[in-house]
């Protein structure tokens, strides 16, 4: 990551700048990577109770970023929106202990589906009006990725999806590679942008304790739908939900020349 | 009422996915149209019009279209939306960039990724890494839809007649420019395309022992795949990746070499006919979804098979 500001700014550089810019990071409390989810015994819905949950991987990626482009001082502000139960507060905390300045959480028990959260998020913005969004390119609960995009639509503002590097040009513009299909693929982008983080962004650091103690002190908003005028109406079903068929267990082969074999002669697939 | 596919191609060629998002749309039913939207691409429209099922293929040829921007795309299909009830692309990062932009602005919630269609509006995804399958119902008047390729068989490139219609762009959005495209070159079949894929992790130690996965690859006449792990240590590039947030793939035969087996990258490999596993952890959860499990030290088993390979 290179934050190749007007001065041409890296880490250490000493510079002056009027590239200073307000972000918005959007983080999701779902459920911790390690854990596996299983449905409900009535198939109603995910069964949650008891599970870990965390900070979704990919924010914690787009957190890492904001605070880096903190950290070289480009930054007016950071601000961290979670939309979702109360205890989402626990993951605008982390977010601010990692260095986000303070937390806004949209507090609803209702199921957040994409298009409410982008649309809570608009409204976020309209009210904070930030310079660039950051959020993850998909949430590891749902694996919707769409989020970004929809923010993008509603405000009419550029997208840079699966992000894997970004370059502040100044006020204006935003360099951005991303990882796509059959590659990367590299695109300036028009600020005020929406920009959502891939694996390889940057590797997000660890929390250290004193900084948990301080977040507690940031500020952090609550406001509901309600009061942001945002209808956060589902809008789309959930019927049913079910475990995939299981594979039948397989069988260990003694060698490479049995392996062969088996390939050949049993499943035919070479 | 129509089903409008976005195609998905390079200008020249249209690409396999597409015949996937067709083949989901002749199971919801109705007229099949299909978008060719690009700059020069009337090969592509041409194809289109050859698979079998379709109405008319709609062509937007501009160079606001050369690079498939999402801000753009989006805003044609949005003018073009009074006259379809459902929107489908293949589940690409073509196909995710775009289309929850249209679902946005067409006021409606997206399903991504489906694998199976109940009826025109009920469908089965996977969530969760794939542990969790959801049957989910649109309840918007317009249903945009993105098409988990390995759920649906490819539509025929061939039998279809129809014709092709040249639209005007819509206007240029501005907000983004297309800079550079670094794409992986290889002579090797595509990924999402092949039928033998061989995949390497973490235990492959450098890029340079991915040599040992291509001499195989080589063998089979397969694509080469990777774990998250491998193109972190930057093994190999970031679009072999698969799994839950890399590519999804089902080849008939998937070879994880040096693979412990994390559910993410189960989540994109995990519906392949055959899985063969070599890693020298017996232990390593990949031996739980592997058909065929060989445990040993992969620098002495994969060249090994190479040799065995040719007799
Ligand atoms: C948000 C998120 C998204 C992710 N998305 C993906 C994804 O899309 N795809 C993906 O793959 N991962 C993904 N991951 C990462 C995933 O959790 C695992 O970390 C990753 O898959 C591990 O890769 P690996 O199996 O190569 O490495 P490891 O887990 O380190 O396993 C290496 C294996 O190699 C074996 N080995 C080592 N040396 C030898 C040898 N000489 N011979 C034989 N065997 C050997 C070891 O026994 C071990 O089992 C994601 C993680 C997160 C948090
Ligand atoms: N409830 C939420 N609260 C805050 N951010 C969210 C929420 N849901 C999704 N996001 C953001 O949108 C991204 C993509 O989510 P999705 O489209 O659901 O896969 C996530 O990585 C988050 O940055």
């Amino acid at each position: 990551m290179s934050y190749n500001l007007l001065t041409g700014l890296k880490h250490g550089f000493s510079f002056n700048l009027e590239t200073y810019m307000k972000i918005l990071v959007a983080v999701k409390r779902a459920i911790d990577y390690n854990v596996k989810a299983r449905p409900k015994s009535d198939g109603s819905g995910v069964e949650l109770a008891n599970v870990k949950m965390s900070m979704n991987p990919f924010d914690e990626i787009a957190v890492e970023e904001a605070i880096r482009i903190q950290e070289a001082e480009a930054t007016t502000e950071t601000v961290a929106v979670s939309i979702g139960v109360k205890q989402c507060q626990e993951t605008l905390r982390t977010a601010m202990a990692m260095g986000i300045d303070r937390g806004i959480l949209v507090e609803t028990e209702e199921e957040t589906q994409p298009l409410a959260v982008a649309q809570a998020l608009k409204a976020i913005v309209d009210k904070e009006e930030p310079d660039l969004v950051l959020l993850g390119k998909q949430a590891i609960d749902d694996d919707s990725n769409q989020v970004g995009q929809m923010l993008s639509a509603l405000l009419g503002w550029s997208q840079g999806t699966f992000a894997c590097g970004v370059e502040l040009k100044g006020n204006s513009l935003v360099t951005v590679r991303r990882e796509v299909d059959g590659g990367i693929q590299t695109l300036d982008l028009k600020m005020p942008a929406i920009i959502t983080s891939d694996l390889r962004l940057n590797e997000p650091r660890y929390v250290k304790l004193p900084n948990i103690m301080k977040a507690k002190k940031k500020q952090l908003d609550t406001f509901t739908p309600d009061e942001l005028g945002v209808d956060i109406t589902s809008r789309i079903k959930v019927l049913k939900v079910s475990e995939p068929p299981v594979r039948d267990s397989g069988v260990k082969v003694e060698d490479v020349n049995q392996l062969i074999d088996k390939l050949r002669n049993e499943a035919k697939v070479i | 009422m129509a089903v409008l596919v976005l195609a998905e191609h390079n200008n020249s060629a249209l690409g396999g996915a597409t015949l996937n998002a067709v083949s989901a749309a002749l199971e919801i039913g109705g007229d099949i149209d299909i978008l060719v939207a690009g700059l020069d691409c009337s090969e592509v429209a041409k194809s289109a019009s050859e698979i079998k099922g379709i109405r008319k293929v709609i062509c937007a040829d501009s160079s606001c279209y050369a690079h498939s921007l999402a801000e753009d795309l989006a805003s044609l299909i949005v003018n073009m939306a009074g006259d379809y009830e459902h929107f489908l692309a293949a589940a690409t990062t073509t196909g995710k960039n775009v289309m929850p932009r249209v679902a946005a602005l067409l006021d409606a919630g997206q399903i991504s990724d489906i694998i199976s269609v109940l009826s025109s509006d009920t469908f089965t995804r996977p969530i969760y890494a794939g542990n969790i399958i959801a049957t989910v119902q649109a309840t918007d008047d317009k249903k945009v839809i993105t098409v988990r390729t390995t759920g649906f068989d490819a539509a025929s490139e061939t039998g279809g007649t129809a014709v092709i219609e040249m639209i005007e762009a819509a206007s240029e959005s501005g907000l983004a420019t297309f800079i550079s495209e670094e794409l992986t070159k290889s002579d090797r079949p595509e990924l999402a395309a092949a039928n033998i894929i061989v995949s390497g992790g973490r235990g492959m130690g450098s890029g340079e022992n991915f040599s040992i996965i291509e001499a195989l690859a080589d063998k089979l006449g397969a694509a080469v795949g990777a774990s998250r792990a491998a193109v972190d240590a930057g093994y190999v590039p970031n679009d072999y990746q698969v799994g839950q947030t890399g590519k999804v793939v089902a080849p008939d035969l998937y070879v994880a070499i040096g693979i412990s087996g994390a559910i993410q990258h189960l989540a994109g490999m995990k519906d392949s006919k055959v899985i063969v596993a070599i890693n020298k952890d017996e232990e390593a959860p990949i031996f739980g979804v592997a058909d065929y499990g060989l445990v040993g030290d992969l620098f002495k088993e994969v060249p090994a098979m190479v040799e065995a390979l040719d007799d």
